[in-house]
């Protein structure tokens, strides 16, 4: 079966022959109408149509956009606060870069229109630090809007105030994790809060109501206000609705972001038709589904789903790999997540082994120290995988290795402790015989490791 | 984190130019609720403006914001992007994590020591001794489906594969 067409919604004009990011090309497209129509609306009518159209955060937690938005108390009397999370650094994600730096009026208007159905006045684009650029054009987008008065004082004479900075931040990863980049907006070492108390939605940045939501989440508000809830919910599946960025990545002979309706294609159409199959002809070994803390699929794998029947009932149904639909249930389903849409390919000349040392390097480098087992335990997994690639582990270090990620999760402030345990979890539970055959393999060599600072260059993921 | 070397901050003075002065009330004006708010933003004005962090700089950010001076070392200290050492003129950014490194970035990291002569931890930055070059190996910069990518300075280099686009990176920031 060949791939359905993508369906371009919040892509529509990004890559566009003479598409720019000024606000006149923006005004041309179409551009602020939404918000005008959003302004003469009753403010509960907007989150209404928000809940209807069954939007869920494209961030990676996959959560209810309209309910985060109804979690604000109604008897609240304190300022709420809109926080664009633009810290995209999952790895293996790049949507909303495309977003930022190439429709960054989509994403203002979004929030303007956000910022009125929650009544906030006063909001923050927290941009990571290594967008630079990504930070100037946004800047500038907002000086245009504001000279249109779309922002500041009485937008367009509707009575409503409403002003949006760019906050930068400056490359910790866990600032992605919204009381984390709270807690930076206010100034502070990003770390996460306890929840509860510390939901946003009540206690927030300043310890007022605050609303997080993700770039390509806002960006769908406007689309939503456009085609109204029930209209945007028929794109998609049920409980899986509207279109989904999937950014590819790995070896694909054709990576990229593509723009489908969420769960109208499978993962084997995206890999073999949409990125054109695998690299050099060669097989298939797995796939990272959802940002690099997503549990790993292994090709050949069998799955067990329910699927919903004409008549209504759930019936079994055993599907591989190649058949899982791209949308949020499907891949919980399977035992991996939706997460932040970033599919990460890899074909069978990798290292398995290997490719968890790359990934535990990483959280081993950001988890924030906080809390005790992701510190300590990151690090460690970190230790033991980059031993095994180095000819110096010992025969127990699987083991050794499973006992500290079982102990990470769960036992965390916040999902950082899951994100870093998950892949070596999902690692050796799918690739046993590779962490067996590098423990073997190491501990006849040399039971005793010793870290050579000369070799730190070899530690690449092989190279095919 | 990284063992690195005990923390010591530059005891380097300079004098404050007052449109440095204007640039940083404008920021502290965009957080009307709290100051304190703004510290990220002031440190990276002042690595933008005077290159690094130095003992100056964090006292003069938290005067100016009326805070302790430790309020604003531990954020220099934790985030990755803020330096509290000279860099050279040009500043190369690897990505190393997972979708770079299938697609050879640890190489391209190897040859941009290599061509900038670029001495040091390759886990820190690493600097040629002419002081042209700065070559760092940094976390996903979020361009992933074009790896293996680099930053020199502000601007994203995509698939940066060949001796020649290697070159590119170099001459950009010359």
């Amino acid at each position: 079966m060949t791939a359905p067409k993508e369906t371009r919604l919040i892509l529509e004009h990004v890559d566009q022959p003479g598409y720019t990011t000024d606000i006149d090309c923006y005004l041309r497209h179409g551009g602020y109408e939404q918000l005008r129509k959003a302004l003469t609306m009753q403010r509960a009518d907007i989150i209404n149509e928000v809940k209807t159209s069954g939007l869920r955060g494209r961030g990676g937690a996959g959560f209810g956009c309209g309910l985060k938005w109804s979690f604000i108390p109604p008897t609240n009397t304190k300022p709420v606060y809109l926080i664009c999370n633009a810290d995209e650094s999952e790895p293996g994600t790049f949507k909303d870069r495309q977003i930022i730096h190439k429709d960054p009026h989509q994403l203002i208007e979004g929030m303007i229109i956000a910022c009125y159905a929650n009544n906030a006045h006063l909001a923050y684009i927290y941009i990571r630090g290594e967008f630079p650029l990504g930070a100037k054009i946004l800047n500038r987008a907002l000086d245009e809007a504001r000279a249109h008065n779309f922002l500041g004082k009485n937008i367009l004479g509707s009575g409503f105030d409403c002003e949006i900075y760019v906050h930068r931040g400056a490359g910790a990863y866990i600032c992605g994790e919204e009381t984390g980049l709270i807690e930076s907006l206010e100034g502070k070492r990003p770390y996460p809060r306890i929840k509860p108390p510390y939901f946003p939605a009540v206690f927030g940045l300043y310890m007022s109501p605050t609303i997080v939501n993700n770039v390509e989440t806002l960006c769908n508000v406007k689309h939503i206000i456009r085609m109204g809830g029930a209209e945007y919910a028929k794109l998609g599946k049920p409980n899986n609705t509207g279109t989904r960025i999937l950014c590819v990545s790995g070896d694909v002979n054709k990576p990229g972001y593509y723009e489908f309706e969420v769960g109208s294609l499978t993962l084997g159409q995206l890999i073999h038709d949409v990125c054109g199959g695998i690299r050099n002809g060669n097989r298939l070994k797995a796939v990272i589904p959802g940002g690099s803390s997503a549990k790993v699929l292994r090709a050949g794998e069998k799955y067990k789903i329910k699927e919903k029947q004409s008549d209504g009932t759930l019936a079994d149904k055993e599907i591989t790999l190649e058949d899982i639909p791209m949308d949020f249930d499907t891949l919980a389903a399977v035992g991996s997540m939706a997460g932040s849409g970033g599919v990460i390919v890899m074909d069978h000349t990798r290292d398995m082994v290997e490719v968890l040392a790359n990934i535990n390097e990483f959280y081993a480098h950001e988890s924030c120290g906080q809390c005790t087992p992701c510190r300590e335990g990151s690090l460690w997994m970190k230790k033991i995988t980059h031993r095994l690639t180095h000819g110096q582990g010992v025969a127990n270090d699987p083991a050794v290795l499973k006992s500290v990620a079982d102990n990470i999760a769960g036992r965390t402030i916040c999902a950082f402790g899951e994100a870093c345990a998950w892949p070596t979890q999902s690692f050796l539970a799918k690739f046993p015989e590779e962490f067996e055959q590098a423990a073997k393999m190491a501990s006849a060599v040399n039971g005793s490791p010793k870290v050579d600072h000369s070799k730190a260059h070899d530690s690449a993921v092989a190279l095919a | 984190m990284s063992a690195a070397a005990p923390i010591t901050l530059s005891k380097k003075e300079i004098e404050i130019p007052a449109d440095f002065i204007a640039e940083v009330d404008a920021i502290i004006a965009r957080y009307p609720v709290s100051k304190r708010s703004a510290s990220l933003m002031l440190l990276h004005a002042w690595q933008d403006r005077f290159g690094y962090i130095t003992q100056q700089a964090v006292e003069w950010v938290a005067a100016k914001l009326e805070l302790q001076p430790v309020n604003i070392y531990e954020l220099v200290t934790f985030y990755p992007m803020f330096r509290l050492e000279k860099f050279g003129r040009t500043h190369i950014r690897v990505c190393r994590t997972l979708s770079c490194a299938l697609a050879g970035s640890y190489e391209l990291h190897k040859k941009f020591c290599e061509k900038t002569n670029a001495q040091g931890d390759p886990h820190g930055p690493m600097h040629s001794p002419d002081g042209e070059y700065t070559i760092e190996f940094v976390e996903c910069l979020a361009a992933c489906g074009s790896a293996p990518v680099c930053m020199v300075g502000d601007q994203l280099f995509e698939s940066v594969k060949t001796d020649e686009q290697i070159c590119n990176c170099l001459k950009h920031g010359a």
